[in-house]
């Protein structure tokens, strides 16, 4: 599939994308599916080898649209209440206080999630999905806007714990940031420190904008004839042997909001099918397990190839 | 094989093309040797083998063996090549083996056509409806593996499914060729028929045991529908072979020259009209309920009032005849007839002669013989049984005096040679007796164990007058059945037995559903053809007309198709209709779009290749885009119209 770069100065995220092209060189697509994925209201995993600017990209999210950002590195030895919380008896008022854990921010970077057991994991997925904390029987509610960006070594990787499928459906996107190319690494190495120019950035946009965007997104216009596209996508996934099992509503309602997203970052105020061909190896990729094992089993582009557009 | 550029079978694709095979031919495999469907299924096992374990074929010089093996084996059986069971034959072994040289589609290929053939050739054995169930299953499997070869990658149950529907978009174009294209007589193709021979049915030779052994096949021999009430089951006397020569212990018909006419005249009413569909067997005998009425055109009838078909009964046949139940003829039968049917061997059983004289001494006429005759079986409490003891020479002596039991062949055996003995002449005739109305359809079903032997006498004021000398000594058999008459113990067919009545009612309702089956789609014959098509109106239905309907026909099919197509064309949207005119015309230009390119896709590719059309090849897909897939609005789909007319790539 071929990616639509229009031209959208005219769009309020263009600075953003504009600023975070300053400091991530030659990833514009990247950047963009992030920005998609936090407008649509879901969280992003990021699957890549260390050192390809994983966690750069989340500091320059934060920085460029003004959020609350917090890190956090996991570990192998890490509690679910060292990322939720913990209540401390306060001696002098004679009760308990709870003390947020880092997940009280709006945007969270969860670096190295693989790393980390299965319990501490799910303490944070669910977090995500709730939007909201339990802890010693009280519920606390998450920040608005909430946005987790998740990144993971590949699972072959020594010392991990991959994530299960059930898991891995709570992020919206999975993407892949890949080496950067020759002129864009030639660059980077050439051109100042990164964390220089990060901590010279101011934000692009307020707090309350970013909401007042996500709204907009939800009401970008999708034709009955995308609809049909959809489940034609859906329904050939199923049907095919290529994958074990085939995407679920869920995954189908994440390609919709993530296709209104795209297309709102287009300056459109409907989604067009390129939209559906751009967001769709992001939102199916980590929902899918290929059938058989050869290098071309499960590729989202025969997917993409096999089903008209109407 | 290999050096075709067909790509290689994807294991998916293997097992469709053995399932393909399997079920080909297995129905075919009660029909031909035993032999020859193990060496199939056997090939089918060994490539399955192959398969499972990932194993490569076998080499090309086994290949060759096996081939030339296997066809030496079908020479060997049949001493031909040519013909149709050693064709089938033939064509069973190839599948099997083609499957372990098949690499490459193209191969899977040649395996579904065979398979296609195969799943036809049934209908050379059989043509219940079992085989077409089975042979629409060979196909439907057929046609997903012919899926399966452009595409393995839906799941079987799709594959299925998607076969299913396209056979049964078939169906209505089979139907029309199956009334409309011109029928012929007879078998389907003009081969000579090996099956006739072991047909089950009564034989032109009447001895001791050749009735009984059909006592025990419940086999129909025939079906008959009454337009009006069945008769009693006292008159169901269906009139097989007229048995005149005796030799002292076998009946056999007299030599005889069949004429289109009965030698008598049938009254002009009382009549009962009835259609008879007969099973085939092998014989031109027309199973008529006595006595029959004067035969129709395209059948025979004989001087001892037996009805014939022109050709041997090898495939089922239907007819339409008349009965006179009260009707006696034979007042003028010939003096040397009537001398022949009293000819008794010299020393044949000597007992009866003796016994007979004494009744022809007591009387004043042929009747008063008769009379007594009747009293003397009444008097005998001769025993009706299924497995009678085994006669030596004498045989209606020693049934008459000795064993006293016996099946309806010794009944109408010791009556016949008593008459002659008294000097009335008399001869068995063979044939069914009774029946049984199917009370789902109401057809009189009769079977094989319906066989029956009776006698008929000859009175010179009433010529031949019919004697059945088992109805004298177990009346039930004549009033009811076989199995009501015969003693507790004695082994019955099993349709008759009534501890297994909920079996019959099955039976029933099966034979119903064959029924209708063999008169609506094996019964579809020309003449029923013709009446179909005159009741639809068509006033000459002969092969011309019959090939301009279905022209006609299929054409206007044809055009209601496509003005449905056309319709659904119109229905859809117009700014997609612009824009697939618009691809349309840069598709000359070697621009065609891909059927997965999107608006904006297509347009940044077009205005790379031509770059005097860029700007307004993107505003027509943004156009394009907003009807098709925003909110358009009635002007936009004007300006696409009108940007899209003048449009000059």
């Amino acid at each position: 599939m071929r990616s639509p770069t229009p031209n959208n100065s005219n769009n309020p995220m263009a600075g953003v994308i504009a600023a975070a092209g300053r400091i991530i060189l030659g990833k514009d697509r990247q950047v963009r599916l992030a920005l998609a994925c936090l407008l649509a209201r879901g969280h992003l995993l990021i699957e890549d080898l260390p050192g390809v600017g994983k966690t750069t990209l989340a500091h320059v999210l934060a920085q460029a649209l003004g959020l609350h950002f917090q890190r956090i590195q996991f570990t192998s030895d890490m509690l679910p209440a060292d990322i939720l919380g913990v209540s401390i008896f306060d001696r002098a008022s004679g009760a308990f206080n709870f003390h947020p854990g880092p997940i009280f921010s709006q945007l969270v970077l969860a670096d190295e999630i693989n790393r980390a057991t299965p319990k501490t994991q799910s303490a944070l997925l669910e977090a995500m999905e709730e939007r909201q904390v339990t802890a010693e029987g009280q519920t606390r509610p998450l920040p608005a806007p909430f946005f987790v960006i998740a990144t993971q070594n590949p699972a072959h990787q020594i010392g991990t714990f991959p994530l299960p499928e059930s898991q891995l459906d709570r992020f919206l996107m999975k993407i892949e940031l890949g080496y950067p190319d020759r002129a864009a690494e030639r660059e980077l190495l050439a051109g100042a420190d990164r964390r220089e120019l990060l901590a010279g950035m101011a934000p692009c946009i307020a707090p309350a904008e970013l909401q007042a965007h996500q709204e907009a997104v939800r009401h970008v216009h999708v034709s009955d004839a995308l609809i049909d596209y959809v489940q034609a996508l859906v329904a050939y996934s199923r049907a095919s042997a290529d994958w074990q099992t085939g995407l679920s509503p869920r995954a189908a309602l994440a390609l919709l909001a993530s296709a209104r997203a795209w297309a709102w970052l287009a300056g459109r105020d409907h989604v067009l099918p390129e939209d559906i061909q751009t967001v769709l190896p992001g939102v199916a990729g980590h929902r899918l397990r290929p059938a058989g094992d050869g290098p071309a089993a499960g590729n989202i582009a025969r997917l993409i190839e096999a089903v008209p557009i109407p | 094989m290999a050096k075709t550029n067909s790509p290689p079978l994807a294991p998916a694709q293997t097992w469709w093309l053995l399932a393909t095979g399997f079920s080909a031919i297995a129905p075919l495999a009660p029909h031909v040797q035993l032999w020859l469907g193990a060496a199939a299924m056997l090939a089918l096992a060994w490539r399955g083998g192959l398969a499972w374990y990932r194993q490569p074929l076998p080499p090309r010089w086994l290949l060759v063996l096996l081939v030339v093996a296997g066809s030496a084996g079908v020479l060997l059986q049949f001493r031909t090549l040519l013909g149709q069971s050693p064709g089938v034959a033939l064509l069973i072994l190839f599948l099997a083996l083609k499957q372990l040289e098949s690499r490459t589609a193209r191969d899977g290929l040649a395996i579904v056509f065979l398979a296609f053939f195969l799943a036809l050739s049934q209908f050379f054995y059989t043509q219940a409806i079992a085989a077409a169930i089975a042979s629409a299953v060979a196909i439907l499997v057929a046609t997903a593996t012919l899926l399966a070869l452009t595409d393995h990658r839906p799941t079987p149950l799709t594959l299925l499914r998607r076969a299913g529907s396209m056979l049964l978009q078939a169906m209505p174009l089979m139907l029309l060729l199956f009334v409309l294209f011109p029928r012929i007589q007879g078998p389907l193709w003009a081969l000579p028929r090996d099956a006739s021979n072991a047909v089950t049915g009564l034989s032109d030779t009447m001895a001791p045991g050749s009735i009984s052994r059909l006592s025990q096949s419940d086999a129909i021999a025939f079906r008959v529908r009454f337009p009006g009430a069945v008769p009693k089951q006292q008159q169901l006397y269906w009139r097989g072979p007229v048995l005149s020569e005796f030799d002292g212990r076998t009946w056999r018909p007299r030599q005889s020259q069949p004429r289109p006419r009965l030698p008598y005249d049938a009254p002009a009413s009382g009549g009962i009209d009835y259609e008879i569909t007969l099973e085939p067997h092998g014989k031109n005998w027309l199973f008529a309920l006595e006595l029959p009425g004067q035969p129709p055109e395209d059948t025979l009838a004989t001087s001892d009032f037996q009805l014939l078909t022109r050709e041997p009964v090898t495939v089922r046949q239907r007819h339409a005849l008349r009965a006179y139940p009260d009707l006696h003829a034979g007042r003028d039968e010939p003096e040397g007839l009537r001398e022949r049917a009293l000819n008794l061997p010299s020393g044949s059983n000597p007992r009866i002669r003796a016994l007979a004289a004494g009744w022809r001494a007591n009387a004043q006429n042929d009747d008063d013989v008769l009379r007594q005759a009747e009293t003397f079986f009444l008097r005998q409490h001769l025993i009706y049984t299924l497995s009678p003891p085994r006669l030596g020479e004498q045989t209606a002596d020693e049934f008459l005096f000795d064993t006293q039991q016996g099946f309806c062949e010794h009944f109408a055996n010791a009556f016949a040679v008593a008459m002659r003995a008294a000097g009335i002449p008399a001869r068995v005739v063979t044939g069914y007796q009774g029946g049984e109305v199917n009370p789902v359809d109401g057809w009189l079903t009769v079977r094989q164990y319906d066989a029956h032997a009776w006698t008929e006498v000859w009175l010179p004021q009433r010529g031949w007058l019919r004697v059945d000398p088992t109805a004298i000594s177990a009346p039930a058999r004549i009033d009811f059945n076989l199995a009501a008459a015969v003693p507790e113990g004695d082994p019955l067919p099993l349709l008759m037995r009534a501890d297994l009545s909920w079996l019959r009612d099955i039976r029933f309702r099966w034979d119903a559903v064959t029924n209708t089956w063999n008169q609506w789609v094996l019964g579809y014959n020309p003449e029923r053809q013709r009446d179909l098509l005159r009741r639809l109106g068509m006033s000459t239905p002969d092969v011309q007309s019959m090939t301009a309907a279905l022209a006609t026909l299929s054409g206007l099919a044809l055009l209601a198709l496509t003005a449905w197509t056309l319709r659904q064309r119109r229905r859809r949207d117009p700014a997609l209709a612009l824009w697939e005119r618009l691809s349309k015309r840069l598709a000359r230009q070697g621009l065609a779009r891909a059927p997965t390119e999107g608006p904006l896709d297509y347009a940044t590719r077009v205005a790379a290749a031509l770059p005097q059309a860029a700007s307004e090849m993107q505003a027509i897909a943004a156009l394009y885009g907003r009807l098709r897939y925003g909110p358009g609005t009635p002007a936009m789909l004007d300006e696409l119209r009108r940007r899209v007319a003048s449009f000059r790539p």
